[in-house]
């Protein structure tokens, strides 16, 4: 999150949404049909381990699509955020899950069942 | 964006580094970079990740399609 947070109306929805939902992915694509394969990795992997998630297609708008990279600051799609927290692109997400770091997370927010 | 350029990119921002390239699809858009370096000591990955990502200045996400990553710090 930067300073211009506030000062940029898209970056100030991201915050909102990131706030209201305690795990939301930025994707390409409908989570049941997404549409670049880091995207439907990443997917794959919260359905596996079946938390529920809020998926935001930010193919839908070009703004979002350029803010939520600046918002980050991160260059690539999908962003996933847990709790507030930038967690990570689709290769750190499928490292967590592979070591387990991510399920530990997830339960220990509260998301999933331990 | 060739191999030669991007790793001649990552050796410039991680001087000290181990690195390692793959060429995944042939295409010259779509690689791997396993990057070891003192660099990341301590760091979160996606703080390390973004280093990288800072190291290749823009490119990533426009010129580089995909790069998956793998970073750490030496043992």
């Amino acid at each position: 999150m930067t300073d211009t947070a506030t000062a940029n109306p898209v970056h100030e929805w991201i915050a909102n949404a990131v706030a209201e939902h305690p795990v939301i992915l930025f994707m390409k694509g409908e989570p049941e049909q997404p549409r670049c394969g880091f995207s439907a990795v990443t997917v794959q992997i919260l359905d596996h381990l079946g938390v529920e998630f809020v998926g935001v297609d930010v193919l839908q708008n070009d703004q979002l699509r350029e803010g939520i990279k600046s918002f980050s600051d991160w260059p690539t799609i999908p962003q996933l955020y847990v709790k507030g927290e930038f967690v990570g692109g689709c290769d750190i997400v499928r490292e967590m899950f592979q070591s387990g770091e991510l399920k530990s997370l997830l339960e220990e927010q509260g998301l999933l069942a331990a | 964006m060739s191999q030669p350029d991007l790793e001649a990119a990552l050796r410039e921002g991680f001087p000290d580094a181990e690195i390692e390239i793959t060429d995944l699809a042939g295409d010259g858009d779509h690689y791997k970079a396993r990057i070891v370096s003192a660099a990341f000591k301590g760091m979160p990955r996606v703080r390390q990740h973004q280093l990288v990502y800072a190291s290749l200045k823009g490119k990533m996400g426009g010129e580089l399609h995909a790069l998956a990553l793998e970073t750490s710090a030496p043992a």
